[in-house]
């Protein structure tokens, strides 16, 4: 690596420049175009001098868009706090349910633990569809259709197999010692489990719990097939927003800017975690 | 110490037995996930049915008649294509990209880390955002990538609403998100691979050609594997950038199978013929997902013992 020639290094930067342009240039064009008027957005040749506005997100926020045809409803902060509900309730419960889980399948090898633990991995790779569909008709006959509690349930196909798997690993690089001589000492296993099994795996759960958000929050599918207008999360939201006519660009690219914030705000605080999270602790970063 | 536990054990009432306590932990998980379990056969049973939305007096079992229809429809045909052929370019392209840039970033510098966290963040939007960004972006009167072609001389240039380049839109936003992912696995997979080797080659003045396929190469493998298997099996079901994207079009352009078998659900109400794809599609990712966590389970089992 140290007898890189100078030409080498420059043919690296030039590579590495136009990687970090290609991935990065989306962002900022809409970002950019956040804060545009559909007269600089419809300019050409674009330009990426003009004089910024916030009229975009004033406009999302206070829910009225003036179009050309009149003024238009858009219940865009209603869909930014779905998000926020529907993302943060699942990974609440997946946590409550998912935790105690990976500290069983951890500790306890016991009859069958594998094959459950393998069955709810399996979830994460099978085609959302094949039980989406289907659970619209149950979901009919329940009344679960267009409510919170159905939509959070269904969420737990995405978080619980990702909380599972990460815990359980976390809990694995415990040494056993440290807890069996806290029982020993004649603690309970709860009191085993809550004082010393949660706290040294509390980093990772709190990774777990962060990564699990991130993808709620992503999620279409989900809401696309079981939600209506008014349980829907910005991933759908959007959609929707696009197809309205006479809307502004401006105004899409701000919806699209307040959506992605969030899980752009959370990966960069927990990057550290992010390469276990995404091989479901088979990679350590 | 024994006197603790006898003054306790009245208050905690009743104590779970050493055997069940897995049981009684694992138990709620279990109880969420077996109600995802019964759409799964319903879903079984639907694909050997007749079963239209639109004529639900007309349902009875047809028994197979789903899946043989399927030999005869040029319809499956061009899903099951598309989906492959989606599938593999985008896992393809996305692998020699991830590959090229985790070399590029294998060094830790203050500046490849930083580039490195920076990727991610493309990975982070949710996938149907992202199509809808490259969306505005390729959009005909003011898209920043429409003008940019129509200065190098493609002037109309219509990227997803053109069948003959809708593909390749769609390619092109699947690798934007997707490529940080193989990119990250293979990355930490470099850093951790041994340095003696590499030490050992470059001081025999071993040519850096042979150093990447007969050292790197095959120690990277597993991280390969567990990457291009992860990538393909969600590939394969790629929905959320299509759907948004183009919603299955142009025409039948990218009819991938979860889109196909959503606008047969819910446009054609053909619910049978809708299952039968998914259950197809299931066999394929189930196929897949067992070679996968083989890989996965040993790779696992050494970041475990390494920890």
């Amino acid at each position: 690596m140290d007898t890189m020639s100078p030409l080498e290094r420059v043919l690296r930067g030039l590579a590495l420049t136009l990687v970090v342009v290609f991935f990065m240039f989306p962002i900022f064009w809409i970002f950019l175009m956040s804060f545009q008027t559909n007269e600089t957005i419809l300019a050409i040749p674009p330009s990426i001098v003009f004089s910024p506005t916030l009229s975009n997100y004033a406009a999302l926020i206070t829910g009225k868009l003036q179009t050309a045809a009149g003024t238009l409803d858009i219940a865009f902060m209603r869909n930014l706090g779905n998000s926020i509900f529907l993302s943060v309730a699942s990974v609440a419960v997946a946590l409550v349910l998912g935790v105690p889980a990976a500290y069983a399948f951890a500790r306890h090898k016991f009859k069958g633990s594998e094959d459950i633990a393998f069955t709810l991995l399996s979830f994460r790779f099978a085609p959302p569809l094949l039980v989406l569909l289907p659970l619209t008709q149950y979901f009919q006959w329940l009344g679960l259709s267009n409510t919170y509690f159905g939509l959070i349930w269904v969420y737990q196909l995405i978080c619980l197999p990702l909380i599972l798997w990460i815990v359980r690993g976390y809990f694995e690089d415990i040494s056993a010692d440290v807890e069996y001589a806290y029982r020993i000492a004649g603690h309970s296993w709860f009191a085993t489990f809550r004082k010393i099994a949660l706290p040294l795996a509390g980093p990772g759960i709190a990774a777990a719990g962060l990564l699990a958000f991130i993808f709620a929050w992503n999620n279409f599918v989900f809401a696309l097939v079981l939600a209506s207008a008014d349980k829907q999360p910005v991933t759908v939201g959007a959609l929707a927003f696009v197809t309205s006519s006479g809307i502004q660009y401006g105004q899409i690219a701000a919806a699209i800017v307040l959506s992605v914030t969030p899980t752009l705000a959370l990966a960069l605080y927990a990057q550290r975690y992010l390469v276990e999270g995404l091989s479901l602790g088979a990679v350590k970063g | 110490m024994a006197s603790t536990e006898t003054l306790r054990r009245p208050v905690s009432g009743f104590r779970i037995s050493r055997k069940m306590l897995p049981y009684v932990l694992s138990l709620p998980a279990l109880l969420v996930c077996i109600g995802i379990l019964i759409p799964f056969f319903t879903a079984v049973i639907y694909s050997f049915q007749r079963y239209r939305l639109s004529q639900p007096w007309a349902r009875q079992f047809n028994w197979g008649e789903n899946y043989l229809n399927f030999i005869t429809d040029p319809a499956f045909w061009n899903t099951l294509k598309v989906s492959l052929l989606y599938a593999g370019l985008t896992v393809t392209l996305e692998l020699l990209l991830g590959l090229g840039i985790a070399l590029l970033l294998q060094r830790r510098s203050t500046v490849n880390n930083f580039i490195s966290i920076m990727l991610l963040l493309p990975l982070m939007i949710a996938p149907a955002l992202a199509a809808l960004m490259w969306k505005l972006m390729t959009n005909p009167s003011f898209g920043i990538l429409s003008y940019l072609a129509s200065l190098i001389g493609l002037h109309d240039f219509r990227w997803a609403s053109s069948p003959d380049t809708a593909l390749l839109t769609v390619v092109l936003v699947d690798i934007w998100v997707y490529t940080p992912f193989i990119m990250i696995l293979l990355l930490a997979g470099l850093r951790s691979l041994p340095t003696q080797p590499f030490e050992a080659a470059a001081l025999d003045g071993v040519p850096r050609s042979f150093v990447f396929f007969r050292i790197t190469l095959p120690m990277l493998t597993p991280y390969i594997l567990t990457a291009t298997l992860f990538r393909l099996l969600d590939s394969i079901q790629q929905f959320d950038i299509i759907y948004a994207m183009t919603q299955g079009g142009p025409g039948n352009t990218l009819t991938v199978f979860q889109v196909e078998a959503y606008l047969n659900f819910f446009q054609s109400t053909n619910v049978g013929r809708s299952a039968a794809l998914l259950i197809i599609l299931w066999a394929i990712t189930y196929t897949l997902s067992n070679v996968f966590i083989k890989n996965w389970l040993r790779l696992r089992e050494r970041a475990r013992g390494e920890a």
